[in-house]
């Protein structure tokens, strides 16, 4: 039971801190609308390209509001050292870097509906398969979650983590088949795209949404959660290996 | 209240390097439960790193730890519910209120809500800080945020504290009273490590202590016993116009029961296992043209054993501590 008081403790401090700021909202609301009138506007097309543009939007709304916040947060607080009064407690490492994630994850949960709500108003979802969709949420926001936290605790300082995440999610956006096929890629390009986390998660979207998978939805949430529990593992190393030196 | 055979913190060989520095080279002491242990030494000696691999924040290379009788050399969580930290810089979240702060760290050790408001309240208030418990941790002063670090390491009332410098940087009056509170958590039981550049602070607050020197224990003992070379000893300051060495050694040659050390700054200092005839030695010295601005009894302290043992001048230790921004 202590270490539940202790988990939702951090997870509340980090929401009001962090996730709940006035800005943090509206980087929230304003980046996947900014998304979604920029590839509609770039389609050219009329409102029947709503549901194909859906799953990339959906995807980078996750991915660029989990990894933007939870890196830096955590790379401030271990510079400023408030990171050590967490491990100073008595909870396992796992439970504490679990409570540190969950807000992001819950955050780029919330991220997701944006776009989701605003397509509502410009077209029809009736066929959306939503028993796959929510799932396919939590775990790219999961996935997501834990590639900003293998970044935050990769690097030092603040500034170091913003550039290591473009690094990661600029080139995620082109090769995950977010709104390019990955067919459509180079041929050297394609083993690129299902090295990427992303890439199951938007198949997963792409086969739920607008029945246009590439892969079968098992083999994708099983290879998305496979890498949610190798970026955490590769934290959790990284963490013992580098921070408690 | 009978002592618990179990030592509160065993260390046995505890060593750990940083490339090829060694910081703590193979250290072993223990400390008896309710006991104040204190760890001096000068910048860079280890003790923080010593902190460190006792509360989990750093790993050892070799040797063992015990704490509350838990070996917790390969598992640091495994007695972290034993002990409170007060490290040597504040490490709390400048973003939230006093109360806040001190609600959210005791959460982390599973007190509930009631209990940890209660709690926090009590803290707050016996720190004199109830009227900043709503503004933010970040705009409080480093006296403020000193009282506030330590109240978050006692916050789930730990059996075992360690205070990394807890009276470094903060003014006189806020100094006294953390030493007051040190002194209170002591009545209390609570085994407490301390460490500390201050000597007259350790001599003060420590019942033990442990001389420590580029990552080596030098001298470990009770304040009694570091004492009893001195003890009976006579000592005197003097500040003249010309205190030079030929100056001393024509004193030795009139006094022969006292030794005399120039210091800089024209001063000297005189001692003495007998009572030092001021008189004598201000004749002594004006008759030769040497004006005595000053003549100063001094107190036998630990500082003594201490240069003595580490061959390390006491006043440079604390400068050097003060240019690295821990002034008093």
């Amino acid at each position: 039971m202590t270490r539940w008081i202790a988990f939702w403790s951090i997870v509340a401090k980090d929401m009001r801190t962090y996730y709940l700021k006035p800005p943090n909202i509206s980087w929230g609301l304003i980046f996947p609308v900014a998304w979604t009138g920029m590839f509609f506007i770039r389609s050219g097309a009329g409102m029947e390209t709503v549901l194909s543009l859906l799953p990339g939007v959906v995807a980078v709304s996750i991915l660029f509001g989990t990894t933007s916040m939870l890196s830096v947060t955590i790379t401030f607080e271990k510079s400023n050292r408030s990171f050590d009064r967490l491990l100073l407690a008595p909870i396992s490492l796992e439970l504490l870097m679990l409570a540190k994630t969950t807000g992001a994850i819950l955050f780029g949960v919330a991220n997701a509906f944006v776009p989701i709500i605003l397509a509502a108003f410009l077209t029809d979802l009736s066929q959306v398969t939503w028993a796959a969709v929510l799932p396919a949420f939590g775990l790219i926001a999961v996935a997501s979650t834990f590639l900003g936290l293998f970044i935050a605790v990769s690097v030092s300082q603040v500034f170091e983590a913003q550039t290591f995440s473009n690094f990661f999610r600029f080139p995620m956006i082109f090769l995950c088949g977010l709104f390019f096929p990955i067919a459509h890629l180079p041929v050297f390009l394609r083993p690129l795209s299902y090295a990427l986390p992303l890439t199951y998660g938007v198949d997963i979207l792409h086969g739920s949404i607008h029945t246009a998978s590439v892969l079968p939805p098992v083999l994708d949430f099983s290879v998305l959660a496979a890498f949610c529990m190798g970026l955490f593992a590769l934290s959790l190393y990284n963490v013992r290996r580098k921070w408690i030196v | 209240m009978g002592l618990d055979p179990v030592p509160a913190v065993e260390v046995g060989d505890l060593t750990k390097r940083f490339d090829n520095l060694t910081a703590v080279d193979g250290i072993s002491f223990s400390i008896t439960q309710g006991e104040v242990f204190g760890l001096l030494g000068p910048n860079g000696a280890g003790k923080t790193t010593t902190i460190n691999m006792l509360t989990g924040l750093a790993r050892p290379d070799s040797g063992t730890i015990r704490i509350g009788g838990v070996d917790c050399t390969t598992d640091p969580k495994a007695a972290q519910h034993l002990t409170g930290v007060v490290p040597d810089e504040s490490n709390l979240y400048p973003e939230l209120s006093g109360f806040e702060n001190l609600a959210f760290c005791a959460a982390l050790y599973g007190m509930r809500k009631a209990a940890r408001e209660t709690r926090a309240r009590d803290l707050l208030s016996t720190f004199g800080l109830e009227d900043a418990a709503n503004r933010k941790f970040g705009g409080y002063s480093k006296g403020m945020k000193r009282k506030l670090t330590i109240a978050a390491g006692i916050i789930h009332q730990p059996s075992i504290l360690f205070l990394d410098e807890p009276t470094t940087g903060i003014d006189v009056a806020t100094a006294r009273q953390i030493r007051q509170l040190i002194a209170d958590l002591h009545r209390s039981g609570t085994t407490i490590l301390l460490t500390t550049h201050y000597i007259e602070e350790a001599e003060r607050l420590c019942e033990r202590i442990a001389f420590l020197v580029s990552g080596r224990i030098v001298r470990n003992d009770t304040v009694a016993e570091l004492m009893q070379p001195i003890k009976g000893r006579h000592l005197m300051l003097l500040s003249v116009s010309d205190g030079g060495p030929s100056l001393c050694e024509g004193l030795a040659v009139a006094f022969d029961r006292l030794h005399f050390h120039a210091l800089p700054g024209g001063q000297i200092r005189v001692e003495s296992s007998e009572p030092i005839r001021v008189g004598l030695l201000v004749r002594f010295l004006e008759d030769r043209g040497v004006e005595v601005s000053e003549a100063r009894r001094l107190r036998p302290s630990l500082e003594e054993v201490f240069v003595q043992v580490t061959g390390l001048e006491a006043e440079a230790m604390r400068k050097e501590k003060e240019k690295a921004g821990g002034g008093r």
